[in-house]
Order: structure tokens, then C-alpha cells, then sequence
């Protein structure tokens, strides 16, 4: 048993060597492929992380007509709990707003609000939408419930550097598509070579009753080592780049104020299923080539 | 045991309705003019080839619904020799041998054990160490006989074995054949010799446009080419 294996991983190095520059086309691919997985893929932690804790925040306020009465407002906030995709609605009446605004502002500028006869805030709905990728749509729904004057999005920007950043892995994972399939023909196409190169050998072992698996197995093994050795690579300069990019920005997304995924923390994710990919290509690319030369 | 009956028109003419019984033990040839069938039979009998209708059965295997799956466990009690030896010529001569008891597994023990037995059999244990572009075409074939018994196979196929060897050395090759069946081995061998066919006696079935014009024991070659 354990010399059928032995066996089988030494013809596949042999395979890899024998193939030298093929071989090494298609490590280029999946070294290429799986930098680009992984680089989509810390975006993709950063934008998860991010979006998390926006998410927490994401919510907007609408603001009802200066005049409205206490139990407009309450219906007002009936309305919108009623709308779909609501989480959670609060309500801040006019005396709330201003206390909250008398402490913001801090104890001589409440003077000022003091000046006002009569209370000029008007009542404020707070609302948080359960999908936060919903609330321009809830935004705009509750803008439209008559008494509402005006709905503010305090996190707009937030939401819209979370689009785009979610954009741009989007298009990333469509390159790694892409790449994968490309980085797959090409060690298709090496383990052909290896298989021309031995078509005899294969055409005796079957003659001699192998099994198709005993057959298969150095070929997948060849692909399996060409998608380690490039999924390795990606892995430590990804990592590394990764760490010296934390290192130097302090841990924080330099211009907003969002803090990075801790290294040690995307690292393991990050080699895991890189290598898991780069084992999962290799082996698939000998799966696909061998069974059309096996036909008995 | 050993029991081989088959019958089986075949689409492509190669074969069109063939019955013959091979018992354990017998030593036959197969003789025809070219492209007469003789080719398809042998494949028939490995599984090389599929028949499109009939039944065969080879050392207790169903050919016809063998699964793909089971064919090597065919092959493991089948040994095949061909006229172009097919042997690895990067392996020498004991590592040829050795090549078909690894790639079924066998443990490393009894791998070295078996080859310098066939190799002896086959009377080329002094050469087990030389490449196959170091040996004659005669010693080529008996390793390539040696490989084929490695498995001890029940039935030993040979397709025209002496095919590409001079008189004498085809002669040699036709005597360790013989040394095999006398030991009990089937053997099955598709031949153009008229010299050793009519020499040698043995069973003689003729096959003509895909069918059996002549099945014969100790019979002749009967062509003139």
C-alpha cells in the first residue's frame, strides 16, 4: 500500500521535472490565478469586516414636518414599521431631540436654543433596515410616506466606499473565473505531454491489468504538486505584503478610519483556501486530461 | 476452470459469428490470411476489443458484462504477447518483468522473488540487468514471455510472437511456449508460420472473412503464403 503511493508520488514529480517548461507555464498560471484569488479575498475580508461594522450603524433618520404633532409622528412610525425590511424604528419627539442636541452642543451654545419660544426641531424617526444593502430603497419608500419631510443618511459615504469596494471584488472573482479555468487547461495540457510521452507505457500497464486508478493517480498527483507549488507562492507574498502593508498603516484603512483585518487572523483563512484551491485546480486538470486517454 | 467459448457476428465484419471452446491446458493456433479476423479474436479474448453480439467467457469472466471497472482483474489472469514485444525500453529487462507485478500492487518481496523466477524460466537470468536495445529480438521476446507470465496467468495470448524474429531464434521462442504449456498454461497464439505450425502439432483453427473454415487438432497451416 504504502509503496503503490511512494510509487505513484515519484512518477509524478518525475512527470513535473520531465515537462520542465510546461510545467512551469502552468505553475505561472496558478501562481497568477491564486495571487489574484488572494488578493480578491483580503479585499473581500476587509469589505466583510467593514461592512460589518457599518452594519451595526446603518441606519437613516427621517425627519417629519416641523408642525407634525406627537401622535402624527407615532403614526408615521406605524407606517414604517409596517414596510418590509424594517428592523427596528424609533422615534426621538421633539422634547428628546432637544436634550440630545442641548448635550451635543454642551452648556453655553444650549443657551442659544433656549432663545426659541417655542421647540423648532422636528420629530425624528429612527430607522434601521435589516439588510443594510436595503436602505436607499427604504430611504426612499419612507420619503415618500406623506408627513415626512426629509430623510438623512448619516453613513452614505460608508455605504458607497462599501459599494465600490464590493465592485471591485466582484470583478476580481470574475478574473479568478477566468484564471482558474485558464490555469486548468495549461496543466491540462502539460499532463497530455506526459501522457504522449508515455503512451506506452500506459497502453503495457493496462495490457498487464492495472487499474485505470493505479494509471490516473501519477498523472493527478503531477497536477496536485504543480498546484501546490503555486498556491504556496501567492501564499507567502500575499502574506508578506499583507503584514508590511499593516505594519505601515498602522492596522487602520489609511483614509478612513476603518481598522484592517488582523494579520495573523486573514493569514490561515488565506493559505488554507489558497493552497485548497491550488490542490483542487492541479487535480482536477489531471482528473479531466486522463479520462479522455483511458478509454479501455 | 478455464473455459473459453465464444460466438459473435460482428458488425463490422471483422468476426461474423464465431464459436469455438478452448479447454484448459490446449495449445492453439490461430491462422488466417491477413485481416481475416485474427487480430479481433486475440483483442476479443483481453477485452481490448468489445464483441457487438454473442457471448464469451474467459476464465470464468462474463466479457460481454464485464464493467470497464473489472478489466484489469481480466487482464491479471491473461498474459499478452505481442509480435513488437512492447517492452519499456528505458527498464531493463528484470525492471520490465517487475513493471507488471507493481502496477497490480504485488509487495516489493515477492516482486524480486517472481521476476528471477520467470527470468529463469525463460532462461535469462544472466541478462535481467540489460536494456532491451542490448538484447537480440529473440531475447527480447522472451522477456516480454517472462512478463507474461509474471501474473501466472491461466491462458497465455500470443499475437504472432515470432513475427518479427529469425527462423532460429522463433524456434527458441516456440520452445519456451511449449515448456509453458506443458506446465498447464493455455496458450492461444495467432501465427503467419506455416514452418511451425506444420511442425510443431497442435490444435489449428483457420479463420477466414471472419468466420471458422477449419478447427482442426494437430492440424496444418494449410496456406501457401
Amino acid at each position: 500500500m504504502m509503496t503503490r503511493w511512494l510509487r505513484h508520488v515519484r512518477e509524478g514529480c518525475k512527470n513535473v521535472v520531465r515537462n520542465g517548461w510546461m510545467s512551469f507555464a502552468a505553475l505561472s498560471a496558478v501562481i497568477v490565478t491564486l495571487a489574484v484569488l488572494g488578493f480578491s479575498l483580503i479585499l473581500t475580508f476587509n469589505v466583510q469586516q467593514m461592512s460589518n461594522s457599518v452594519t451595526g450603524q446603518l441606519e437613516f433618520s427621517a425627519f417629519l414636518n416641523v408642525n407634525a404633532s406627537e401622535k402624527q409622528g407615532e403614526q408615521v412610525a406605524q407606517e414604517i414599521r409596517a414596510l418590509p425590511g424594517v428592523a427596528s424604528v424609533q422615534v426621538i419627539s421633539k422634547n428628546e431631540g432637544l436634550q440630545q442636541m442641548k448635550q451635543e452642543l454642551g452648556q453655553e451654545l444650549s443657551d442659544v436654543l433656549n432663545a426659541f419660544k417655542q421647540n423648532p426641531l422636528p420629530i425624528q424617526i429612527v430607522v434601521k433596515p435589516q439588510d443594510p444593502h436595503q436602505i436607499d430603497r427604504l430611504a426612499k419608500e419612507v420619503s415618500e410616506i406623506p408627513g415626512v419631510a426629509a430623510v438623512r443618511d448619516p453613513h452614505k459615504l460608508a455605504a458607497a466606499i462599501f459599494r465600490t469596494l464590493a465592485v471591485v471584488r466582484d470583478i476580481g472573482i470574475v478574473f479568478v473565473v477566468g484564471l482558474v479555468i485558464t490555469s486548468m487547461f495549461l496543466i491540462s495540457n502539460t499532463i497530455r505531454m506526459t501522457i504522449f510521452h508515455r503512451r506506452r507505457e500506459i497502453e503495457i500497464m493496462k495490457l498487464v491489468g492495472a487499474t485505470n486508478w493505479f494509471i490516473r493517480w501519477p498523472f493527478i498527483i503531477e497536477g496536485m504538486i504543480i498546484g501546490l507549488i503555486g498556491s504556496v507562492i501567492p501564499v507567502a507574498l500575499l502574506v508578506y505584503g499583507y503584514r508590511s502593508l499593516y505594519v505601515k498603516a498602522k492596522g487602520v484603512f489609511s483614509g478612513l478610519a476603518f481598522p484592517l483585518v488582523q494579520a495573523n487572523q486573514i493569514e490561515v483563512k488565506l493559505a488554507v483556501i489558497l493552497i485548497a484551491m491550488g490542490l483542487l485546480i492541479g487535480m482536477w486538470g489531471g482528473v479531466i486530461t486522463v479520462r479522455r486517454f483511458l478509454r479501455v | 476452470m478455464q473455459d473459453v467459448w465464444k460466438e459473435y457476428p460482428n458488425g463490422t465484419q471483422a468476426l461474423n459469428g464465431i464459436s469455438v471452446r478452448i479447454q484448459k491446458g490446449e495449445f492453439v493456433y490461430i491462422v488466417g490470411p491477413s485481416g481475416a479476423g485474427k487480430s479481433t479474436f486475440i483483442k476479443l479474448m483481453y477485452r481490448e476489443e468489445r464483441p457487438t453480439r454473442g457471448h464469451i467467457f474467459i476464465n470464468g469472466f462474463n466479457i460481454e458484462k464485464l464493467k470497464d471497472r473489472k478489466i484489469p482483474l481480466l487482464r491479471r489472469t491473461i498474459g499478452v504477447v505481442f509480435q513488437d514485444f512492447k517492452l519499456l525500453p528505458k527498464l531493463t529487462a528484470a525492471e520490465n518483468v517487475a513493471f507488471a507485478l507493481e502496477v497490480i500492487g504485488a509487495p516489493p518481496k515477492y516482486i524480486r522473488k517472481r521476476v528471477r523466477e520467470v527470468l529463469e524460466q525463460v532462461g535469462l537470468e544472466d541478462k535481467m540487468n540489460m536494456y532491451p536495445h542490448q538484447l537480440s529480438g529473440g531475447e527480447q521476446q522472451r522477456v516480454a514471455v517472462a512478463r507474461s507470465l509474471a501474473n501466472n496467468p491461466a491462458v497465455v495470448i500470443a499475437d504472432e510472437p515470432t513475427g518479427n524474429l529469425d527462423p532460429e531464434t522463433s524456434w527458441d521462442v516456440m520452445r519456451l511456449f511449449q515448456r509453458i504449456n506443458d506446465l498447464g498454461t493455455t496458450i492461444v497464439m495467432a501465427t503467419h508460420n506455416r514452418e511451425i505450425v506444420n511442425t510443431m502439432r497442435k490444435r489449428v483453427i483457420a479463420i477466414e472473412n471472419g468466420v471458422i473454415v477449419r478447427d482442426e487438432e494437430k492440424g496444418y497451416y494449410g496456406y501457401d503464403d
